[in-house]
């Protein structure tokens, strides 16, 4: 008897064009999604003579080196240039940009879905590796390099083997105040940032049904931060809800035959997995990073680890980690001072992310500078029509234009060296929100709750009374 | 396009540290670079140097100047998916990376760059730090055996068949994949009449 098949088995058939006996496959780009950091793809292009294959689903967007003020009349010219560049390669290749003044700019992974170019059951590529993100929709969505970025530009597919698959199955209900991005620090804290390495992951179980489409994404977002290039939701309700009407999104008939194909993208009741991990919904609590990956996170009312009291191998990169981070070793992480606060980025930069810090920080002031930079320009259209800006600018933070920002610092926006930033965004790697900088990762609501007590806090007192 | 090999004999030293990330491997600062600049100066640059620019004298990279084998902890090149990691890598003159594991992208991206990624066992990784400890140790490395031997110390690495293939032939995966260009062409013609949702909507009415 064969057994059923996953999710992923499904995609992956759809796309495939070539199977090669070393078991490569060519697999059909359905949306290929390029940004600034894609030149030296172009470059190749430049270098063989070769034009675009499908220009029609090639999506430009300006989002990583994007300033997030004063962006008529950008001052930096290495910036200016990484703009330019992507202006000449789009136009040079007839490719649709969403330029700094366009108001569906905004960063790629929010973008995608936010226009409807994200759909169930495409391939969706881009030279990012959160391109995890769009595996939110049932999609096959994957980083990749800049050689295959060239590759898919020439060619419109792209060679890949097929990983295996991982089900991570949550159920039970997460508290209030607890949020997808706490959920993703503790499966990585869990199985290392390295632990679904070589796999796709789905998600399921009723804690995943139950989360909207941005928690979705989140939680897809943050799948590489474990190791994983994909990952992945069966697409349902909630997604044909968010998608109907979209710009890019099919209409009339051709969106009652999408449904259709969309509702048979789910793993058969039969399928195997390759590894199967199971979580509670209603045991996990806040959760915050107190090193320098993403593995290195535990619940807030937790105690930073301490080297001695751990076996060898572990013990050298927690004691470097915390000799980086500036933290004692034993102490609890709540309570630990910040200097600034960041919410924003792909991982926790859309709508709903900005309305529950907004619920943190409504009538109340910072006690620590901050930054919000809104995941795209319609995400700020639509916070400023909610009021949301005025919660944020009369706590005391500035409230920018949409961009990668201060999630990587390639337009400027920098965590000064020694400085310690409590940050929506997903990497706490040395270095990467400017020189020296000291990332803590944690989900908008926390930021906004550090904010408030220039500490980190356990946000679910501060939202009593404030959720709707 | 990259050339191919099968063996290569160089200098291998030690960088014990797990997770050693993209954006250490290449800030993203020196990101908008041309290439032809070479990035070999920007390998693991804010880990190399201190705040003002000056060498740190003990790091290994900047002690053994010649060396083209890294051995390093788990989750090696793991992050961003910015192929400068390697550029910085290979411009550097470093051609195999022995890790216990690897990120996914970066793995790709070396070999697109015709540069190895070796896994290796924890065990092999344990002995090897405290063989190359302190030093440099000429090594010898076969891809047709997935073999590395330094010193005394014979290891047997993996790599995924279709890499190691890659990585002795040197191909395009461009040239390659235009041979495939009729059932590229067929399958998008399938697509079309299958799946005309799969296309994107705006683009068809041209808005
Ligand atoms: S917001 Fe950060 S992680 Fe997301 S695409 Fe931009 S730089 Fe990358």
């Amino acid at each position: 008897m064969t057994s059923g098949r996953t999710l992923l088995d499904k995609l992956w058939a759809a796309h495939e064009i070539v199977l090669r006996d070393d078991g490569a496959s060519l697999l059909w780009v359905d949306r290929h999604l390029v940004h600034e950091g894609s030149h030296h793809a172009f470059g190749k292009l430049a270098d063989r003579e070769i034009a675009v294959a499908e220009p029609d689903l090639t999506f430009a967007v300006v989002d990583h080196y994007a300033p997030t003020r004063h962006r008529e009349r950008i001052s930096n010219p290495q910036i200016r240039y990484m703009i330019e560049t992507l202006r000449k390669n789009a136009s040079k290749h007839h490719l649709k940009l969403f330029d700094l003044d366009d108001p569906r700019q905004g960063i790629v992974h929010v973008v995608g879905p936010e226009q409807g170019l994200t759909l169930p059951g495409l391939l969706i590529n881009c030279g990012d590796s959160h391109t995890s993100t769009h595996g939110a929709f049932g999609a096959l969505a994957f980083g990749i390099g800049a050689t295959e970025v060239a590759h898919v530009l020439a060619t419109q597919t792209i060679w890949q083997k097929k990983p295996a698959v991982m089900r991570i199955w949550i159920d039970g209900q997460l508290g209030p105040g607890v949020s997808a991005k706490d959920i993703a620090l503790n499966w990585i804290a869990a199985l290392g940032a390295d632990g679904a390495r070589g796999h796709a992951i789905e998600y399921g179980g009723s804690a995943i049904r139950n989360l909207t489409m941005e928690g979705r994404m989140t939680l897809c977002n943050l799948s590489i931060e474990g190791g994983a290039r994909f990952g992945l939701i069966a697409p349902d309700r909630t997604t044909f809800d968010y998608l109907k009407g979209r710009p890019f999104a099919p209409t009339g008939s051709q969106w009652e035959a999408a449904v259709e194909a969309w509702t048979g993208l789910r793993t058969d009741d039969d399928a195997r997995f390759d590894q199967e991990v199971r979580l509670n919904g209603s045991d996990i609590a806040p959760t915050v990073t107190w090193g320098t990956s993403p593995e290195q996170a535990i619940p807030v009312t937790a105690a930073i680890p301490d080297p001695k009291l751990l076996v060898n191998g572990k013990a050298r990169s927690v004691e470097d980690a915390l000799e980086y981070m500036k933290l004692p070793a034993g102490r609890p992480i709540e309570g630990t001072p910040i200097d600034q606060v960041f919410v924003g980025s792909c991982t926790n930069g859309r709508i709903e992310d900005l309305r529950v810090a907004a619920a943190v920080l409504a009538g109340r002031k910072a006690k620590v500078p901050g930054l919000v930079s809104p995941g795209s320009a319609q995400v700020k259209t639509q916070a400023e029509q909610e009021g949301l800006d005025k919660v944020f600018i009369d706590a005391g933070l500035e409230w920018a234009s949409p961009g990668c920002s201060m999630c990587v610092g390639m337009n400027g926006d920098l965590v000064q060296p020694g400085k310690r930033c409590a940050s929506s965004t997903n990497r706490n790697f040395r270095g990467r929100q400017g020189p020296g900088s000291l990332t803590h990762l944690m989900s908008p609501a926390m930021v906004a709750a550090a904010a408030v007590t220039g500490e980190i806090t356990d946000v679910r007192p501060l939202l009593k009374g404030r959720l709707a | 396009m990259t050339f191919g090999w099968t063996q290569h004999e160089g200098h291998a030293i030690a960088l014990p540290a797990h997770n050693v990330d993209t954006d250490q491997l290449i800030p993203s600062r020196f990101m908008s670079t041309p290439r032809d600049e070479g990035y070999g100066k920007f390998l693991l640059h804010d880990l190399r140097r201190d705040a003002d620019g000056n060498e740190h004298k003990h790091f290994p990279l900047n002690r053994f100047r010649n060396a083209s084998i890294l051995v390093t902890g788990r989750n090696f090149g793991s992050g961003s998916s910015r192929e400068a990691a390697v550029y910085a890598l290979v411009d550097a003159g470093i051609r195999a990376v022995l890790a216990p594991s690897f990120g996914d992208i970066f793995s790709s991206n070396a070999i697109n760059n015709g540069m190895l990624p070796a896994q290796i066992s924890p065990e092999d990784h344990i002995t090897l730090l405290s063989l190359l400890d302190d030093t440099s140790m000429l090594a010898q490395i076969c891809l047709e055996k997935n073999h590395i031997s330094i010193g005394d110390c014979s290891i047997a690495f993996e790599l995924d068949p279709t890499w190691r293939t890659k990585l002795i032939n040197g191909w395009d995966d461009i040239d390659l994949t235009m041979q495939h260009g009729e059932d590229i062409k067929n399958h998008k013609k399938n697509l079309e009449q299958s799946a005309p949702w799969a296309l994107p909507a705006a683009n068809r009415q041209r808005s």
